[in-house]
């Protein structure tokens, strides 16, 4: 077992973004308008009375629902939980409930944030309250800001600009942070490449070679804590050309990605490859990777900024075809 | 129905795991694997449990099958949801004789990222994920419902932790341990009000792999085999408005349908992450008073997300395999003020 194996795992900040656009059906549109023109809509079940926000379909029977029942907008607090270190994005960043809300007119609790100015004393089960409206709203569950005591909370405020359009959808954009951990084959891998060296696991018996290494062999479940090093140069074994813009793409589109066998390795590579006319890309041709400055090396792929074509005859494919 | 037997059984549990999820897994597949005295290739199916958002790697759950061996190609499925429910499916192939033995593993990953954002991420996307609340405040608000309808008291609550933690003194997988009285704990602050630290999960990384098989070729690889007797799963209202919070009907059923109350049960391992919930399910199980809940210590000495379900079945049926029991229900739980449920009944030979 290689010393860079028993090494601490690198890591890093690592995200995950997504701007979520939901349609709302009809149902929820209704929901969502209201909120929008700054009141509350519950619906009608059979089962369990006038449910906020409303339900397409009776929780117990299945049965689909279509009466349509103002409530609120105040309510009183059926439960609640009380949180004195609000975490980001909650509703309010100073202590405050998340509590079910019986509103007046419905049966099923609704869940939403109260503000009691910061003093869990101010809140009981059976604490009257009522929604604190956003003055510009657009149709989401956060134009309600969060309810207050009854007696502080005001009618919504009319739109600047009043929409006719009923809303169809509900974005939500979702952003999660990571601290992640590369793992211990990984690691060796992401240190090799600040070293300008391309390191590959060796499968058990030493008969193969795994690049990128991701910690074990699957034909035989072992791990492969062995490391040695493949050459920089391969063979494209498969492409697709990327036509789609994108955020993160900082190549110019239309580009190539690739699939690279590196010489003395036996899984292909993923990277991309540039400095290649469009057109003359193809399986077999041999590549090379096109490195970044010594001082911009990193612990990441992007210290290999591409591949290049290498001027050497094309490989045949019947010697690749396992790859491809 | 086909008889099975949980043949073998492997975990591990840590506060924060450094490995890669194939790292992770690969010894403890192999612990339980060796244990079943079946070769990898006389597995006839693989089915795993987890979740990606957990860890936020994209395709950790198919990078995961490397620790297993997964070439030549093998059969295998996988559920977003606790291995129990990767069990259940288990279960069921065997029971239509496709397979007569089944590897299940699941891990969950939960220090890299922020748990209480991507858990808030299985609820209502319209209406309750966009108000970011935490599952402590959700299990607060459960809680609260509770202790407002009498069907617990906070010094009950304190007394599940204090019992939990002194199960867990014994439990070599457990990361929250400890000798404490009930007047230690009240007095200490809320976290979420009414929850305390101790009320809430013992958050962990970890690993979980258990073997199965069925008929006689069980009784062949081990001394004492324990029998899946009775299987079930259910699953309450979304919406939590709609539900009484007091209640868990969907494990109440399941544990009705998998035949949990038609004969004696020695102990139970189940899942509550919340002391609370633990009193509740005691209700909806009707359990006797002298029946022993968890001697692991529960989701309140290691909760690995994913894990934690199959980490009770396992746990029970090691105990079973051991004498230290004849018959026990075990229970995992999942969601929102638990949500989803599901119920086995184990017996020994």
């Amino acid at each position: 077992m290689s010393e860079a194996y028993d090494q601490e795992a690198l890591r890093g900040p690592h995200v995950i973004e997504y701007p979520f656009r939901r349609s709302c059906g009809p149902v929820l549109s209704r929901f969502f308008s209201g909120l929008r023109d700054g009141k509350l809509v519950g619906i009608r079940s059979q089962t369990a009375g006038v449910l906020v926000p409303p339900a397409e379909y009776d929780p117990q029977t299945a049965e689909a629902l279509e009466e349509f029942v103002d409530v609120g907008p105040a309510g009183e607090v059926v439960s609640y939980a009380w949180v004195s270190s609000p975490r980001p994005k909650q509703p309010l960043q100073r202590p405050f409930a998340y509590a079910l809300i019986k509103l007046d007119g419905a049966d099923a609790g609704f869940l939403h944030a109260v503000d009691v100015g910061g003093d869990e004393a101010s809140i009981a089960i059976g604490t009257r309250v009522a929604p604190r409206w956003k003055a510009e709203r657009v149709g989401h569950i956060t134009d309600i800001e969060c309810f207050v005591p009854e007696s502080e909370a005001q009618p919504a405020p009319p739109l600047t600009e009043p929409v006719e359009e009923p809303v169809k959808s509900v974005t939500t954009p979702i952003r999660l942070e990571y601290d992640f951990r590369a793992g211990k084959a990984q690691s060796v891998f992401l240190r090799g490449l600040a070293e300008k060296k391309i390191l590959g696991a060796k499968a058990i018996g030493g008969d193969l070679v795994y690049v990128p290494p991701r910690g074990a062999d699957p034909r035989n479940a072992e791990l492969t804590p062995e490391f040695v090093e493949v050459a920089d140069t391969g063979t494209v074994v498969t492409y697709s050309i990327v036509r789609v813009p994108s955020d993160n793409i900082s190549f110019d589109l239309p580009y190539v990605c690739i699939n690279v066998l590196l010489d003395g390795s036996h899984i292909p590579f993923f990277h991309v490859l540039q400095d290649c006319p469009l057109g003359e890309e193809r399986i077999g041709m041999r590549v090379k990777a096109k490195w970044a400055p010594d001082d911009q090396l990193t612990t990441s792929v992007a210290s290999i900024e591409y591949f290049e074509p290498l001027d050497e005859p094309d490989v045949p494919f019947d010697q690749i075809r396992e790859y491809c | 129905m086909r008889d099975v037997a949980i043949v073998s059984f492997a975990q591990s549990n840590v506060a924060v795991e450094d490995r890669n999820e194939i790292e992770m897994l690969l010894p403890v597949a192999k612990e339980a694997i060796e244990g079943s005295g079946l070769a990898r290739d006389e597995i006839d199916f693989t089915c795993s449990g987890s979740s990606d958002w957990l860890q936020g790697q994209p395709f950790a759950f198919v990078m995961a099958l490397d620790a297993v061996g997964s070439w030549p190609p093998i059969k295998e499925s996988h559920v977003e949801q606790d291995g129990a429910w990767a069990l259940y499916e288990a279960w069921v192939k065997i029971q239509t004789g496709e397979v007569g033995s089944a590897l299940i593993y699941s891990f969950g990953k939960t220090s890299p990222g922020d748990i209480a954002q991507v858990q808030a991420l299985q609820l209502d996307p319209y209406c309750g994920q966009p108000l970011w609340p935490d599952l402590d405040s959700l299990s607060g608000i459960q809680a609260r419902s509770c202790l407002e309808a009498g069907v617990v008291t906070e010094k009950q609550m304190a007394e599940v932790a204090c019992q939990a933690l002194r199960n867990a003194q014994s439990n070599p997988h457990a990361v929250r341990k400890g000798d404490y009285t009930v007047e230690e704990l009240l007095a200490k602050p809320y976290r979420v009000s009414p929850l305390r630290d101790h009320d809430c999960p013992a958050n962990s990384d970890g690993v979980t792999v258990m073997v199965v098989v069925a008929g006689d070729r069980a009784k062949q690889l081990c001394d004492r085999p324990v029998w899946i007797r009775g299987f079930d799963h259910r699953i309450d209202p979304p919406a939590l408005g709609v539900r009484d919070l007091t209640r868990i009907p969907s494990a109440a059923l399941a544990a009705e349908k998998a035949g949990a109350a038609d004969d004696k049960l020695d102990f139970v391992e189940i899942t509550a992450p919340y002391s609370h919930q633990e009193l509740i399910l005691r209700k909806e199980f009707g359990l006797a008073d002298d029946v022993q809940v968890n001697p692991s210590g529960g989701s309140l000495a290691a909760h690995t997300l994913m894990s934690c379900g199959l980490n009770r079945i396992g746990d029970a049926a090691v105990r079973i395999a051991a004498g230290g029991g004849d018959r026990a229900l075990a229970h995992a739980g999942q969601g929102p003020c638990l949500q989803q449920n599901l119920a086995v009944v184990l017996e020994g030979d």
